[in-house]
């Protein structure tokens, strides 16, 4: 095999001062757990790059197909290795060039020699592997500045390195960098995409859930374990809580005027979550709260379901389109499960017209009748907490006969 | 009947026991509609998209790109109505070959009525396109090309990656590939030959008549025509039909997992009984050429009509057919046997032969056989 190891440039990172080097620890952990199945990774750092060392094909196909998903890293290249001799180079080289041989390209070859002791100097070297590995591909020419291409050839001291291929990565930084912060995870489309920008800001999450049954369903359960099992893979485990939310929500529809319902049903929510916040040591709460997009997310509204909290609620979509979440939520792979259709507990009471602009002052005086507080107490106690990722392979058995 | 030998695969196929079952199995548990949003619904979707995955797996796609369709016809349909209607906004230009299936050749008709230029490739002697007339007649306006894999009457094979590459290159036109009789008989996917579109049918790989599949390699503008409940991602509404879809996600599976070994068999035969047709010299002509498909083997006696060999051979026990099931009951000549200019002696008589996977040495050697008593017995009919 002549690949040895796989090259990774930081991101934001390098702009970075004084806390590089935890940035870089985080980014190395990250890069383990996601590929903790690998086995123990091999990996040096240095202050602009990282090596990962590569033992076989196998596992060099696993982290290129990986590595994108990982916050932190701007891109990345597989690395070979030959002899310091110039046959060899030459060879490699051709090895290397082989895999873009579909396509025109402009390539042109860079040398840098760090062994000094090698006979050939830098421009020598780069001549001589230029002008062998040109007129053996038709489909290159070349170009000095800004080529498609560009062939690094190393001369190091215990051997020569060649990469020519760069990966773009996920940018953004390494989960876990930013601190924790509470996803309210609803199963539609736009909670889930707020969780990864976030993520790929570098906040840790954790994820809860509102829970309605029987009026809402397994199911619409399901399809939320689904969507934090999904978040997991941009580099971090998630813990999900699921919050018992019937007898608040039921107390609510009795108890508060419909046309405001909403506003409380948020606020109770928001209120749960700040609970479990803090007993998780969070530092905010994200939300996929987009402007105008429904009755609850109009500045009006948004200001009396915030009131509960000072803690701050981080909105990552809040300016954004339909159109770019459901965009996005396509990219990172969510939106086939968010738009799957049960009913969640955002959706079940929803008065007919609920009021765009709540009056904070009302909707306070409404909820004065009803004790929420023991309630919400209660729910938070008896949360269920799931932790992914989660291997789920049962269900591909049950139907492995029929197909 | 007892006995009978069934060389008539390219027709239909008899499903397998094990994509008999499955079917049976999923329409005794899985009965659910996929649609509804209840445990039995949920897990008739899974099951339903598992299927979906399999084939997309096999076409080399995203299961989001598969569609399962009532079959070929409709495949085929489906694919050319969708993409030309969708594109006028490019043109109205259509390349497909004289000797498509009716399926599409019908549909083209039906779109030269409503204004679009369709254009129609010739073939050579043995039944493959120029793709030199291909590279003249692409145009800036082409808004699909629609070639056949295997032709169902000869077994020719087309350069489908040749075209692909050469269709993508010159124009914005979507590559349709009827892949009905080439599927599980030789590789086809999206990665590797490039179409964007692929039409396959269950019944002609061992699954069930009324079950096929449209496939595209990626999402392209295409617009449906089964319009209702949004099912199929909206591309083609009405229940989805779960255990079909199954049951040909697993013989497909089946078809692909077996390929290599039975083209090597089908191959020998083949070439077995070329062997003897040559034998008879000017009195038949082999219109199938070594380069085709192995699996359809079609020749021409002098002078003869198709109908009275076939019966002739039934009363044998074996099973042929002439040129084609689908037209065999119009008395005029195929449309594929006319584009192939043959001489006027060999119009009338044309046979075709196809293996399947029940097939076995003995059925080869006892069609040899009746071949040879039947060719006898007609030989004093045979001026």
């Amino acid at each position: 095999m002549i690949w040895k190891e796989i090259l990774i440039r930081y991101g934001e990172l390098s702009t970075k001062g004084r806390n590089k080097m935890d940035f870089i620890r985080r980014l190395r952990e990250n890069i383990r757990h996601a590929f903790a199945d690998l086995g123990q990774l091999h990996i040096r750092t240095e202050r602009d790059r990282m090596f990962i060392a590569i033992e076989d094909e196998a596992q060099m196909q696993t982290l290129i197909t990986g590595l994108p998903k990982i916050f932190g890293i701007q891109s990345f290249s597989p690395v070979a290795a030959c002899e310091k001799e110039m046959e060899s180079m030459k060879k490699l080289a051709i090895t290397i060039m082989e895999t873009f041989k579909d396509e025109q390209h402009t390539f042109k070859v860079e040398v840098k020699r760090t062994d000094k002791t090698f006979p050939l100097e830098s421009h020598a070297i780069q001549r001589e592997i230029g002008g062998y590995v040109l007129p053996q591909f038709q489909n290159l020419s070349v170009k000095v500045k800004k080529p498609d291409i560009e062939l690094r050839v190393e001369v190091r001291h215990d051997a020569t390195y060649m990469m020519a291929q760069v990966i773009p990565g996920a940018g953004g930084m390494p989960v876990g960098s930013n601190g924790k912060s509470l996803l309210m995870l609803s199963g539609g489309i736009d909670s889930p995409v707020a969780g990864y920008l976030m993520m790929k800001r570098g906040v840790r999450l954790e994820a809860i859930h509102f829970f309605s049954p029987p009026y809402t369903s397994q199911n619409s359960l399901e399809k939320v374990k689904v969507l934090a099992n999904e978040l997991t893979k941009f580099g971090a485990s998630i813990r999900l809580h699921v919050i018992p939310f019937t007898e608040i929500q039921v107390l609510i529809k009795e108890k508060v005027p419909s046309n405001v319902s909403m506003t409380t049903t948020r606020r109770m929510m928001l209120k749960v979550a700040d609970q479990v916040r803090e007993e998780i040591g969070a530092l905010a709460i994200v939300t996929g709260e987009s402007l105008g997009q429904v009755a609850s997310q109009t500045l009006e509204s948004l200001t009396a379901i915030n009131a509960v909290t000072n803690t701050p609620i981080l909105r990552p979509l809040i300016s954004t389109d339909k159109l770019e979440i459901i965009d996005k939520a396509e990219k990172i792979g969510t939106y086939e499960t968010s738009i799957q259709p049960f009913e969640d507990c955002c959706t079940i009471f929803t008065p007919a017209s609920p009021k765009t602009k709540p009056k904070l002052e009302k909707v306070e005086h409404y909820e004065s009748f009803s004790d929420f507080d023991e309630l919400i107490e209660r729910a938070v106690k008896n949360r269920e907490v799931y932790i992914f990722p989660k291997k789920e392979e049962q269900q591909q058995d049950k139907f492995a006969d029929l197909l | 009947m007892v006995n009978t030998i069934y060389l008539d695969n390219s027709a239909t196929t008899k499903p397998l026991n094990e994509v008999m079952q499955a079917f049976m199995a999923v329409n005794e548990q899985y009965y659910a509609n996929p649609a509804s949003i209840h445990a039995m619904g949920v897990e008739a979707n899974d099951l339903l998209m598992r299927a979906r995955e399999q084939v997309a797996d096999i076409l080399q796609t995203e299961a989001k790109n598969v569609l399962f369709t009532s079959g070929g016809t409709e495949s085929n349909n489906a694919a050319i109505f969708g993409i030309a209607r969708s594109n006028t906004h490019i043109g109205k230009h259509i390349l497909t070959t004289e000797i498509e299936h009716p399926s599409v050749l019908e549909t083209m008709k039906q779109l030269e009525k409503e204004g679009y230029d369709v254009e129609y490739l010739r073939v050579d002697r043995n039944g493959v396109i120029s793709l030199d007339e291909l590279r003249t007649k692409i145009r800036k306006e082409t808004i699909l090309v629609s070639i056949m894999h295997v032709n169902n009457e000869m077994g020719t094979i087309q350069p489908i990656k040749e075209a692909a590459k050469m269709i993508h290159e010159m124009s914005r036109a979507a590559f349709h590939v009827d892949a009905v009789q080439s599927f599980g008989k030789l590789a086809i996917s999206f990665k590797e030959e490039g179409p964007d579109c692929i039409s396959i049918s269950g019944h002609k790989i061992h699954g069930f008549k009324g079950s096929g599949v449209l496939a595209f390699r990626k999402p392209v503008r295409w617009q449906p025509f089964a319009l209702g409940g949004g099912q199929e991602f909206g591309m083609r509404s009405g229940t989805v039909a779960v255990p079909q879809a199954v049951a040909l996600a697993k013989a497909a599976r089946l078809a692909v997992e077996t390929m290599n070994e039975r083209a090597n068999k089908y191959r020998q035969w083949h070439d077995e009984i070329r062997a003897q047709l040559d034998g008879y010299g000017e009195a038949v002509h082999v219109l199938s050429t070594p380069q085709g498909a192995a699996h359809i083997m079609s020749f021409s006696v002098r002078d003869l009509k198709g109908e009275v060999i076939i019966n002739a051979m039934q009363k044998r026990g074996v099973i042929v057919s002439t040129s084609s099931a689908c037209s065999s009951k119009q008395t005029k000549t195929s449309h594929v046997v006319e584009a192939l200019h043959l001489d006027e002696h060999y119009k009338k008589g044309v046979i075709r032969i196809s293996f399947g996977a029940h097939n076995t040495i003995e059925d080869i050697e006892k069609f040899k056989q009746v071949l040879a008593e039947v060719m006898l017995e007609l030989k004093g009919e045979n001026k």
